[in-house]
């Protein structure tokens, strides 16, 4: 390794643009003439909408024009769609309604779109929207994944019966049931697990521009894989042909998974650009805008029985889940609650029999779809919360039951699709015992009781699956779209490199990691390489970023493009040394031959390739190539996590005393940025945990629709974090590359809430450990008891 | 944010001026609730009269046990004032947890005063110091001053210029923050003159900022935290919604207070 090459703590090149404020995201880009679109949202949860009066709208100064549902499925503009087909049980496809990006009959929830002001400013196309009168015979509303299929309840499709949008299953019922009813001892939950709202820092925004004369579309939008977002908006929306759609996503301010979607906005943005008849057309959310329309995430109940043999030994699991979809499907929303949730309710443990049912639903909410995990922090939330509750109540340790039933060899086949490929389980719980002096904790307890204050110490053996993945296995599950990614390497005739990418940077530091690559490969200082992303125009195709899958499957592509690179690099060197190819090796920015003096400079080589003064016969010139990869599995990063806390009983406040993560990536490019993946992710799980709450009013009213009410993680939430990492690589990819974007996420939910019902000595707690939360939990015990 | 026109008044006769000829004008003492309130388009003030620049009404004075505060001081202005801190530091000292820097050095205590949101901090401090509110037509004593939430004695032409108050023997301030927001969810000022004991509390009540009367009864007696004990907080009164029950904020009041006389020492 160079000094910038695999391993490196390189600082971050994006940063000096982020930090100095000269980041250029969406809302940044300007283009003489632009005009501004603003929202008639919904004020109801449930309505019929009778009548949309625009005239009054239409007169106010500067609007060019108001626009409705009526014209825009009338210009052809297709319904947004799910791009992931679930079958129920009994074989029938998922009852999907539809979803106008301009609600035309029904409203189904607060801030659904009926129309839109393309005025001159922001204020006056607000002003003209306000003006907007719409007429609704408001309809009863559901809110919850529960209520919504009761009997009785309000019906939001017509597609959608009890508005179940599908009724699915993973695993073997009979078998299942059978090991239960063999079980020495049955341990049964209830877990929820609450809704969050995404907040990424820079909101959702589109800038749609028209050239007339070229009958060509460009799109500034925040998006995690503008090449989906084109393809979709091109083959579905029939907003323009792909030839004559550019979409780029410039620099993105975080997305969590909340912008791998295509909203309504941005298709209304498109279509209206052209019919309004404006150069462009530009909408940004607020935050009120953000908090009512981003895809939420998470939303399950959850019931769970786990039967353990004499031996504590897991005979089977049974888990049945409903999973609250909000009012619409969403891109991707079909598959978090099925295929990237219950093909991991197996956990790190060894179990027979898994048998899990899903019931996806629809309720008049924001849209709910893959948040940071996606489906994984909902499975290790049931699973280690049982794991947790299973050790309490057979009286074994909380280690101890994990370790009796851990994986130990590889690969192991789960009965819930999932090969897990390596890891070493024991080895990260050992790592975060030991890093949390657990064995110190009876003392550390004992002084907490001499001031009043309860402890308790939890952990969480997470396991997750990142880098998807393999596309015929995913299109088999009912995936719309490959999940391989593409890179291209071309090497400039000064030794300079570019690497396009089909992976998106928006915060993950690819601008970094990605150059390391390079720099390891040819000896280039980081600094030498460019990394270009998110704009159709420069990059073939790309899948984009989501899923952890940038390090997996982005960086094996590159990695495939620099084989190709290098190969070609090597040919020109041997050809120009009279020396066998086998006999070249690039190292520190030189070309040499192995075991003698001679020897070029990469730069020379490079600028062979370019003059082609002298190359091999039948060669062509330059340095350039492409590649498309392909993933062979998923990969499974897996940890252990411990959360040690305080609680005050009389106002229920939780104080993080300790947080521990024990990770396995497999093989690390950057240690710094993979420790800051880590602990935003941790942050993020701890706000789960203990802060974030998506509150609905019984009126559809979301009542968690500001930070006044919202309570996003502050640094002063948190403690300082223990991060360590052990490794097992990852035998599918080039790289041994696992992933890291998401585990903190995924990992840590289960950890705090295990140490807080410890602190506790009762399990009546529901995630968020908000103070209320926790104090209710204590006097509802002692009422009990 | 609708359009609005911006004065900033030379005197506080000035600045009643312009707000009595303006359609709809406001007084804009910091803006720390207005200015959020107009970005939402929730409020569309014709007029905005900027007080905070007129000298008259800026700065703490201590004369004696006399505490006087001009009403356009800043949060941060009383948190870092050397005389208060010596005359009454646990004003100072709730001066200093009121929202977070950019908020203390914009927001201005007449500001909190006049809008008395119930979960704010202030309201509680002049009720519990027995502040008198000045005004440019009359002078109230904080007992008639607060009404209820979001609502005082106020005239919409009435602006607070000044509080003053007669430093306490022993004083203190407990706040439970509410988690998103961090206002309060039950703020308890605990003020002890000789033998005059004052309570009161803010952020949990459905009535806005009160005085517990039993709590200062019970720690006339005996002001120790023991006293708090057998004071009842009652349910029927607190707030209740997605951040608390009102059976939670009756607990916090209760602990709340008791953190105070702790405090107060």
């Amino acid at each position: 390794m160079g000094i910038e090459g695999i391993g490196a703590r390189v600082l971050r090149k994006e940063d000096k643009r982020f930090i100095t404020g000269k980041g250029r995201y969406t809302d940044d880009h300007k283009i003489a003439g632009m005009h501004y679109a603003a929202f008639v949202r919904s004020p109801h949860a449930h309505a019929k909408v009778k009548g949309i009066d625009k005239s009054a709208a239409e007169g106010m100064p500067g609007v060019a024009a108001v626009l409705d549902g009526q014209q825009l499925t009338g210009d052809g503009i297709g319904n947004l769609i799910c791009g992931w087909m679930v079958h129920s049980k009994d074989g029938s496809p998922m009852n999907m309604g539809a979803w106008s990006a301009l609600a035309t009959e029904y409203v189904r929830y607060v801030g659904d779109a009926v129309a839109v002001v393309i005025a001159e400013t922001q204020a006056q196309a607000r002003s003209a929207a306000e003006a907007v009168a719409v007429d609704y015979q408001v309809l009863d509303a559901v809110v919850s994944g529960a209520d919504a299929i009761k009997p009785g309840a309000p019906q939001l499709h017509p597609e959608a019966k009890n508005n179940i949008i599908y009724d699915w299953e993973i695993g073997e019922a009979d078998a299942t049931d059978a090991a239960l009813a063999g079980a020495a001892r049955v341990v049964e939950m209830e877990i929820t697990n609450n809704r969050l709202v995404p907040n990424p820092m820079e909101p959702r925004s589109a800038l749609a521009e028209y050239d007339e004369a070229e009958e060509h579309f460009t799109l500034h939008t925040t998006s995690q894989n503008p090449h989906v977002a084109r393809l979709v908006l091109s083959a579905f929306y029939q907003v323009a042909p792909e030839n004559k759609l550019r979409v780029i996503a410039p620099d993105v301010g975080g997305g969590f998974g909340s912008k791998i979607f295509i909203y309504p906005e941005e298709v209304v943005c498109l279509w209206a650009s052209k019919r309004a008849g404006v150069p462009a057309v530009k909408w940004t959310a607020d935050r009120t805008e953000a908090f009512l329309t981003d895809a939420h995430g998470r939303d399950h109940t959850t019931t769970a029985k786990m039967g353990f043999d004499a031996n504590n030994k897991i005979v089977g699991f049974k888990i049945d889940t409903i999973a609250n979809l909000g009012a619409y499907m969403s891109l991707f929303s079909s598959s978090v609650p099925t295929y990237l949730y219950a093909t991991l309710l197996s956990g790190q443990y060894n179990i027979a029999n898994i048998h899990c049912n899903v019931r996806s639903v629809y309720s008049n909410t924001a849209p709910v779809d893959a948040y940071r995990g996606a489906g994984r922090p909902e499975a290790s939330y049931v699973v280690e919360r049982m794991m947790e509750t299973a050790a309490r109540e057979l009286g074994v340790s909380p280690a101890e039951l994990r370790r009796t039933n851990f994986i130990t060899e590889f690969p192991h086949q789960t009965p819930v699709i999932m090969a897990y490929d390596a890891g070493d389980f024991n080895a990260s719980l050992d790592a975060a015992m030991k890093a949390a002096d657990w064995d110190g904790f009876a003392k550390r307890k004992a002084a907490s009781e001499k001031n009043g204050m309860l402890r308790g110490i939890g952990m969480s053996c997470y396991i997750e699956a990142c880098g998807i993945a393999p596309s015929a296995a995913v299109g088999s599950l009912g995936a719309g779209v490959g999940l391989w990614e593409s890179a291209e390497v071309r090497v400039n005739p000064v030794g300079t490199v570019e690497v396009l990418t089909g992976s998106h940077s928006h915060g993950q530091g690819h601008e970094t990691t990605f150059a390391q690559l390079v720099s390891d490969r040819f000896g280039v200082p980081a600094e030498s390489v460019q990394i270009v992303h998110g704009d159709t125009d420069k990059v073939q195709f790309g899948m984009g970023t989501y899923g952890s899958r940038s390090g997996a499957v982005g960086m094996s592509a590159i990695e495939k493009a620099l084989d190709k690179v290098e190969a070609k690099a090597k040919k020109i060197a041997a050809h120009q040394l009279e020396a066998a190819e086998g006999d070249i090796e690039i190292k520190d920015g030189e070309v040499l031959v192995k075991g003698t003096d001679k020897k070029l400079g990469w730069h020379e080589v490079c600028l062979g390739a370019y003059t082609g003064h002298n190359l091999p016969e039948g060669m062509e010139p330059g340095l350039k190539e492409g590649a498309f990869y392909d993933p062979t599995n998923f990969t499974f990063p897996a940890g252990c996590y411990v959360c040690e806390v305080e609680v005050d009983p009389q106002t229920g406040v939780v104080d993080i005393q300790q947080f521990v993560a024990a990770d396995d990536f497999g093989k690390i490019i950057n240690p710094m940025i993979v420790e800051g993946q880590v602990h935003g992710g941790l942050a993020q799980g701890i706000g789960q945990a203990m802060l974030e709450n998506a509150v609905y009013g019984d009126d559809g009213q979301l009542l968690s629709a500001s930070y006044m009410d919202y309570c996003m993680p502050r640094a002063d939430d948190l403690p300082n974090f223990d991060v360590s990492t052990t490794e097992t690589l990852c035998p599918g990819n080039p790289l041994g590359i696992k992933g890291c974007g998401e585990a903190g996420a995924i990992g840590s939910p289960p950890a705090v809430i295990n140490a807080v019902t410890d602190a506790i000595n009762n399990n009546n707690l529901t995630m968020p450990a908000s103070p209320a939360n926790v104090w209710n939990a204590i006097n509802l015990a002692d009422a009990a008891e | 944010m609708y359009e609005t026109t911006y004065h900033r008044a030379s005197s506080a006769d000035d600045a009643v001026s312009r707000a009595s000829s303006a359609g709809d004008g406001k007084f804009l003492s910091g803006g720390m609730t207005l200015l959020p309130t107009m970005k939402q388009r929730l409020a569309a003030p014709s007029d905005l009269i900027d007080v905070t620049h007129i000298a008259d009404m800026k700065g703490v004075s201590v004369s004696g046990s006399t505490v006087t505060i001009g009403a356009a001081t800043t949060h941060a202005e009383v948190a870092n004032d050397a005389g208060l801190k010596k005359a009454c530091s646990s004003l100072a000292n709730l001066a200093s947890h009121i929202g977070d820097p950019a908020v203390r050095n914009r927001g201005t205590i007449g500001g909190s005063i006049a809008n008395n949101d119930p979960a704010a901090d202030y309201p509680a401090a002049m009720l519990a110091l027995g502040a008198t509110i000045h005004t440019t037509k009359r002078e109230v004593s904080a007992d008639e001053f607060f009404t209820g939430m979001f609502e005082t004695a106020l005239a919409d032409d009435e602006l607070i210029t000044a509080v003053s108050f007669d430093a306490p023997s022993k004083g203190a301030y407990a706040k439970f923050p509410n988690p998103a927001s961090r206002y309060a969810m039950a703020g308890v000022y605990v003020a002890q003159s000789g033998g005059d004991v004052r309570v009161a509390v803010t952020g949990a009540s459905s009535d806005g900022v009160y005085r517990a009367a039993d709590m200062e009864s019970a720690l006339a007696g005996s002001f120790n935290e023991g006293a708090i004990d057998g004071c009842s907080v009652d349910e029927g009164n607190m707030l209740s919604d997605i951040h608390g029950s009102a059976a939670y904020r009756a607990n916090l009041v209760k602990v709340m207070a008791k953190r105070a006389v702790a405090a107060a020492g």
